[in-house]
């Protein structure tokens, strides 16, 4: 038979107050808690909200010294000359003509190999392909820089004998395999998206794998695809290190992927090597460049997310 | 008749073009496959002959036989300290909250928002805001410090990733038999979800922490120096209070900085000194990611709801 403890009213009094005394510290620990875990996810906010605070801030100082006009019309950029020009032209021109070059490099192949992972490949291929290829983004890109620079390069003056030693061509190609596994896997997971039987109904059309993937898949996937190729475009830009070692550092205001010249990338780097005094107006024309290059990504993430909105499936 | 003999024709030719695709396909794959090996082939057939012992123990030189990655891997390595114990408790707290406790409301989209656009943001972005913020409004200098912080805001939004996707995986169920229980929500947390998703959110920060380690860009904005010939203070003092953290605030150098260095200059024999540190970057990016891919498949393999 259970016997009941016989317990003092003023001692169970008293272990009820402990007990909701304690619930009521742990509801307190509890929040406390979750008030941490939200301060963590708003540091991200906070990256946001520096980068952009500490690039208007710089530039703003940067734009005291020089008008916006001569800034963005003028075609030449020697702020580390005795007669400084400040038109950030030349650094534009390379940088999208080694992305331009990266981009023809990227999409096509990329496209073709998510065509080829998701509707041709076996599973186990998939699986084995997929890892490799994604390495190829793991690789740390001042060792793709040697890579342009020293074997690249080389090669391509084989075949075109008048390329100088830094040019924006063979960058931008070797910028263009690395990105390739952002374009690929991107581009994959949208086309492996697409419902099956509208890939079904397809084939029951007597369509073959290529004519549905090219048809159907490619425009049922596109909003996916162009998130892949503007996070491949994100990339070109603002790759820094490649062009840094085989583009040359010379700005350049040109056309020619042939050519060597600075991109706005390289030019943070070749300021950032030499010990510039803080305030400087080298010091600040590196934000002003930094500035241009995010509003460069912006301007193209917001084309990318029209295109997508102006092509979007809903199926 | 002549039409479907017509017919048959496209289909056969049809059917050529997607059998041709399949090559097509993999030539493609092949190119990218195909870079990588010609990448390490190329290093290793430059830089091998370098990989000694002294190459390992030698300061930078202006000699270039004598020159070896000394600083350069002992920076790596404390900066890649301060960077994990930055980027893990934050990122992965981060990744509690958006999968745990985030109510659906407009704060939570503007973070989760933000987490998507902060990965298209280029690192040399990163770099450029730590020195306006690190180096100059909170004055930590040029130091191992700013190196790790910079690199930990870098490498956050994968961190978050990864530990929201490790978590996404724990099922439901889980939860509710731990609530019920009477375990708090914090309990069931920390005691739960978190230990099940390890796995997931150690290959996170595996990838992460490799895509850290080959980064330069950033550290060249912020003043890493390319010449150093000695070592950051020792963390471990023989006096009270025996740990010093003098080494934080010390200037540095990182392999990758180290290996831009040598390929920047005309002579022929400091670029074998940076293919052979390149070497030794690529081996130790390949091993983080093998270890990551096996923690990945085994985990993925042990666990069963």
């Amino acid at each position: 038979m259970a016997t009941v403890e016989q317990v003092h009213p003023e001692i169970l009094r008293s272990r009820i107050k402990t007990a909701t005394g304690s619930r009521s510290l742990q509801r307190a620990r509890e929040r406390v808690i979750e008030i941490l875990l939200l301060l963590a996810a708003l540091s991200s906010v906070a990256i946001t909200v520096g980068i952009v605070g500490v690039l208007v801030f710089e530039s703003l100082q940067f734009f005291k010294h020089v008008s916006i006009v001569e800034f963005l019309t003028d075609t030449q950029w020697t702020v580390l000359f005795a007669d400084p020009h400040y038109g950030i032209m030349p650094l534009v021109s390379g940088t999208l003509v080694t992305s331009v070059v990266a981009l023809l490099v990227s999409l096509p192949l990329g496209t073709v190999i998510a065509i080829y992972l998701s509707e041709y490949a076996g599973s186990r291929t998939r699986e084995i392909l997929k890892p490799i290829l994604e390495l190829l983004s793991a690789v740390p890109t001042v060792v793709f820089g040697y890579f342009a620079l020293l074997f690249l390069t080389p090669l391509l003056q084989r075949l075109l004998p008048s390329l100088p030693g830094f040019n924006m061509l063979s960058a931008g190609i070797v910028i263009g395999i690395m990105i390739i596994p952002y374009v690929s896997s991107l581009s994959e997971d949208a086309i492996r998206a697409v419902p099956v039987h509208i890939r079904e109904g397809s084939y029951a059309m007597g369509a073959t794998r290529l004519q549905t993937a090219l048809r159907v898949l490619f425009p049922a996937a596109f909003s996916g695809i162009a998130s892949a190729y503007v996070l491949g475009f994100s990339r070109a830009v603002g790759e820094t290190m490649i062009v840094a070692v085989a583009a040359g550092t010379q700005p350049n205001l040109t056309l020619n992927p042939m050519e060597g010249a600075a991109t706005i990338t390289a030019y943070i780097v070749q300021v950032s090597l030499g010990d510039l005094p803080h305030g400087s107006i080298a010091y600040q024309s590196i934000f002003a460049a930094g500035l241009t290059l995010m509003l460069m990504t912006l301007i193209f993430n917001i084309g990318g997310y029209l295109l997508r909105k102006r092509f979007r499936e809903i199926y | 008749m002549r039409q479907g003999m017509n017919l048959q024709g496209r289909i056969a030719r049809n059917k050529t073009v997607d059998r041709l695709f399949v090559l097509f396909g993999l030539l493609a794959t092949f190119v990218g496959l195909l870079t990588l090996a010609a990448l390490i082939a190329d290093l290793a057939i430059d830089g091998t002959t370098r990989l000694t012992w002294e190459f390992f123990t030698s300061f930078p030189s202006r000699f270039a036989s004598r020159a070896g990655i000394l600083s350069a891997w002992v920076g790596t390595i404390l900066v890649m300290i301060v960077t994990a114990f930055t980027a893990v408790p934050l990122g992965v707290a981060a990744g509690i909250y958006l999968e745990e406790y985030a109510p659906k409301n407009w704060l939570t989209a503007i973070i989760e928002i933000n987490i998507a656009n902060l990965a298209g943001v280029p690192s040399i972005v990163y770099g450029l805001m730590a020195l306006g913020l690190f180096v100059y409004q909170l004055r930590l200098g040029h130091s191992i410090l700013t190196a790790g912080l910079t690199l930990a805001l870098l490498i956050l939004p994968i961190v978050i990733v990864a530990t929201r996707e490790a978590i996404r995986a724990v099922p439901g169920t889980i939860r509710e038999a731990a609530l019920a229980l009477g375990a708090t929500k914090w309990q069931t947390v920390k005691d739960h979800v978190v230990p099940y998703s390890t796995g997931g959110i150690l290959t996170g920060v595996i990838i992460a922490l490799s895509r850290a380690i080959g980064e330069t860009a950033p550290l060249i904005t912020i003043g890493a120096l390319t010449f150093i010939a000695f070592l950051p203070g020792a963390p471990i003092k023989a006096e009270f209070p025996f740990i010093s953290l003098e080494w934080l605030m010390s200037p540095f150098t990182v392999m990758p900085i180290q290996m831009f260095n040598w390929i920047s200059r005309p002579q022929e024999e400091f670029h074998l000194n940076a293919a052979a540190t390149g070497l030794v970057l690529m081996f130790m990016t390949l091993m983080m990611n093998a270890v990551a891919i096996y923690l990945r498949y085994r985990f993925r393999k042990r666990i069963k709801w």
